[in-house]
């Protein structure tokens, strides 16, 4: 069951990434991201992670997602005429190089021995192990300090992008 | 059900993300795609956390997501402000600062 659906929410990902990069317009790239974070999502809750599951949703697909799509529609790329590399090479030469990049990878992925790693036979993992108690305690003792300096990071990205965004009067 | 499985597709996702960097000519493409390798990323690193049995990959995630949410906030903004001021979303346009 795990095996199915891993395959069919994994496939739904890749097929869904191969279109962002494919789409010739960014709007139907950002609609394909989004498809393609829900189905890691769906991935996410078959690793038992609801919490991270609903974030991505929620935060990722949500509010980042939505920022993007706000930005594409205020800057209207459909009226811009479509971006085409005039140095076709460039493109092929890229696709050529992560083609190589997927044949050296994959194999050693394939060589790398799961066993390891204590939980990989497929066995029960720690039942209460991605719920939102585990990861709330898990933040709040061992990771405080990079959650408090998170708040640090957002706090400039605000002021970042307020400040870098807005209209500057003439001068 | 092996960790390998989540491995491959992890990489996949990953290598697409670079191949659309590479590839792309418009920034907010190009953003799109670093989002995908973020994401790739995010994979293994859920899939090392629950067959590990740590939470530590999941807190991990977590903080990724932060990251990636403040970068898209900055990032956007600067597209704004190259399109205002030099009406072009194409990366190749924005090379003042190239050598």
């Amino acid at each position: 069951m795990e095996t199915a659906l891993f395959y069919v929410f994994g496939t739904i990902a890749a097929a869904a990434a191969v279109a962002v990069v494919a789409a010739r317009k960014v709007f139907y790239s950002a609609v394909s991201l989004i498809v393609c974070l829900a189905a890691l999502a769906a991935l996410y809750l078959l690793l038992e992670a609801p919490f991270i599951a609903a974030v991505q949703m929620i935060v990722y697909a949500g509010a980042i997602m939505v920022l993007f799509l706000f930005v594409i529609m205020l800057l209207d790329p459909f009226s811009a005429p479509i971006l085409v590399d005039k140095r076709r090479y460039l493109a092929a030469l890229g696709t050529a190089l992560g083609a190589m990049g997927l044949v050296v990878v994959v194999p050693l992925v394939g060589l790398y021995d799961p066993g390891q790693i204590p939980h990989s036979a497929g066995g029960p993992a720690r039942g209460a192990l991605g719920t939102t108690a585990t990861i709330g305690y898990s933040i709040f003792t061992d990771y405080l300090l990079p959650f408090e300096a998170t708040s640090a990071l957002i706090l400039v990205a605000i002021i970042g992008a307020v400040v870098l965004a807005q209209r500057r009067p003439q001068a | 059900m092996t960790v390998v499985p989540y491995l491959a597709l992890s990489a996949l996702l990953f290598t697409i993300g670079t191949i659309g960097v590479i590839v792309k000519k418009n920034v907010i493409a190009v953003f799109l795609c670093i989002e995908l390798m973020l994401n790739g990323a995010n994979l293994s690193l859920v899939a090392f956390s629950r067959f590990l049995g740590h939470p530590g990959g999941q807190v991990t995630v977590f903080f990724v997501m932060v990251v990636a949410a403040a970068e898209a906030a900055v990032g956007l903004a600067v597209t704004i402000a190259l399109y205002r001021n030099r009406k072009t979303l194409n990366i190749d346009d924005a090379d003042i600062m190239k050598w």
